[in-house]
């Protein structure tokens, strides 16, 4: 009797997803409705109902109530967008040739190596991200260093700038894009790639014809692994662009604490959550075309 | 022809080699930055004033840095043990039950937390909490922190269920165990590897949060990321590099327990 042997699976699963449902599910709905609310005087927010938020984005209200464009806030999207597609970039062209490197290894150097990127993966992300201001600031180690060896008189200010920021996003974020590129091109037959070569294939065309096209489900995992991430950084625009250079996630941030306007900060976490549905569907859309032919 | 074929090895990419090593300076040594600065006597920059503990000591009479260290473990033992207690049975759900309408709804509900950006998880989070009026100072960290522990706890207990022979539990089926007894002796042993890895990543994950917890803990609630944030916000100082540094240590600990723990149980199934 194959009944008995399988489980019934709705009271097993109701724990769980009820966990998930009431603390996340509801709360990102109510977040929703708190985006058409007015903000209260103490942060928290009050009726009436309006988009008020949403046209904040690209508006500012003058004296007399008229709506003026401004790009404030665009150029804080604008930024996050770049910042997380360079970051994602990078990764790639810095994470598919390790993880090839790594796939070719014997057994024993594969695991060591995958254990050296999954613990930076696994760290504390606020202590990684510090590491680079005691690294980049005007007292830090480069600056002494330069100064030590008197390439400069003065510390140049490496912090606060968007290159600082981008250079701590890809620490951040490498193994992300390294562990699910190696996960597949672990799994390549090996006697595929001896094939090509036997086939006259030089090193370009066995890695155009033969790696990348095994290669591509990975970079497009590790692509929303980083990207995704990226997009609503908090730490790395916070100690390393100084709270200067705004992205989304230190704007939203900063809307629950010293702007206290909750609805606006409300609104722009529903423009995020668009952003990254957006990505998630492409990613979702690009693996169905893969399947297909 | 032959020679062209002996000569060209295509596991040797020139110049790879030398990337991934370049990669892993990269990516070791800012963190071996921080511990050299937590142990230099000197709180000089480029100045090795020798090995020192001091800044260690002073770090740890800090009563407010013990009292964030001690919440940090409450909110990871609680929120781990919760989380795996809800993976278990939601994982022999999706890899033993069967299929049912919504079922690939349910899959995704439970991946949530892992698309969702962080800084969207914290709001909301803080958000339902105002609005549900709930303040229970600590437990509000332990709940939000139980959340999104599920699916990391449910990630290698799902793995270890797709690898583990069904036999074995219809063998005891077969000889008259109810399900009490082939879950209790048969299932739950075997499981064991998994549950053990899927508790220690909930307990990383738990450990290392920083955004979800600063948004939602109130003063005297905070953790040690959290508390360490403040430090850091103040100034660079050798004491907070300090207790970054024991935070490092903790975390890699666990890191490369689970490792272990993992690798052996990979073993164990085959």
């Amino acid at each position: 009797m194959s009944g008995t042997a399988r489980v019934r699976t709705l009271p097993l699963l109701a724990p769980a997803l009820g966990v998930i449902l009431v603390f996340m599910v509801a709360p990102m709905l109510i977040a929703g409705a708190y985006s058409f609310l007015t903000a209260g005087a103490y942060g928290g927010v009050r009726l009436p109902v309006t988009g008020e938020a949403y046209v904040r984005f690209l508006f500012d209200r003058d004296l007399d109530d008229s709506l003026i464009f401004d790009d404030t806030y665009l150029v804080i999207f604008g930024r996050s967008i770049a910042l997380a597609a360079a970051t994602t970039v990078l990764s790639v062209l810095i994470g598919l040739p390790v993880a090839w490197f790594m796939a070719c290894r014997d057994k024993a150097t594969r695991d060591l190596l995958v254990l050296a990127i999954t613990i930076p993966f696994w760290t504390n992300l606020l202590i990684r991200t510090y590491c680079w201001v005691l690294i980049l600031r005007d007292q830090g180690l480069v600056n002494a260093a330069l100064i030590g060896t008197g390439v400069t008189s003065e510390p140049i200010t490496f912090l606060y700038s968007n290159e600082a920021i981008l250079l701590g996003l890809v620490y951040s974020f490498l193994p992300f894009m390294v562990l699910p590129i190696y996960a597949t091109l672990e799994r390549l037959d090996p006697r595929l790639v001896e094939a090509a070569h036997d086939l006259y294939a030089g090193r370009w065309a066995a890695f155009r014809y033969v790696v990348w096209p095994l290669a591509k489900a990975g970079v497009a995992a590790g692509t929303i692994l980083v990207f995704v991430p990226a997009l609503g950084a908090f730490l790395a625009p916070d100690l390393l662009g100084g709270g200067r250079k705004l992205m989304i996630g230190s704007l939203i941030h900063l809307q629950f604490t010293s702007s206290r306007n909750w609805p606006f900060g409300a609104a722009a976490s529903m423009i995020l959550m668009a952003f990254v549905l957006v990505a998630l569907v492409i990613a979702a859309r690009r693996r169905a075309g893969q399947v297909a032919p | 022809m032959s020679g062209r074929s002996k000569g060209f090895d295509w596991r040797a990419t020139p110049g790879l080699g030398t990337l991934t090593v370049l990669v892993l300076v990269f990516l070791y040594a800012p963190l071996v930055v921080l511990v050299a600065y937590a142990f230099n006597a000197s709180n000089l920059a480029m100045v090795w004033g020798g090995f020192s503990l001091q800044w260690f000591e002073k770090a740890l009479a800090n009563s407010d840095l013990r009292r964030a260290g001690w919440n940090s473990i409450t909110v990871a033992v609680t929120a781990t043990v919760v989380a795996t207690m809800l993976a278990v049975p939601a994982a022999i759900a999706l890899e033993r039950g069967r299929a049912f309408f919504g079922k690939p709804a349910a899959e995704s509900l439970m991946a949530l937390p892992l698309v969702v950006p962080e800084i969207v998880t914290a709001i909301a989070t803080l958000v339902f909490f105002s609005t549900i009026g709930l303040r229970l100072g600590i437990a509000n960290v332990a709940i939000a922190h139980i959340v999104f522990c599920i699916p990391f706890a449910l990630l290698p207990i799902r793995a270890r269920l797709r690898d583990m022979p069904r036999d074995v539990e219809d063998a005891a089926r077969d000889l008259y165990a109810d399900w009490r007894q082939v879950f209790i002796r048969v299932t739950l042993p075997l499981l064991m590897p998994g549950i053990v890895a899927g508790a220690m990543l909930a307990f990383i994950v738990s450990l290392d949060d920083f955004l979800i917890t600063l948004m939602v803990a109130e003063a005297g609630s905070t953790t040690l990321p959290v508390y360490l944030y403040g430090m850091l916000r103040l100034g660079v100082t050798p004491e907070a590099n300090a207790a970054a540094t024991l935070l490092l240590a903790l975390s890699v600990g666990v890191v490369l327990a689970a490792y272990l723990v993992m690798r052996r149980g990979g073993k164990a199934v085959h």
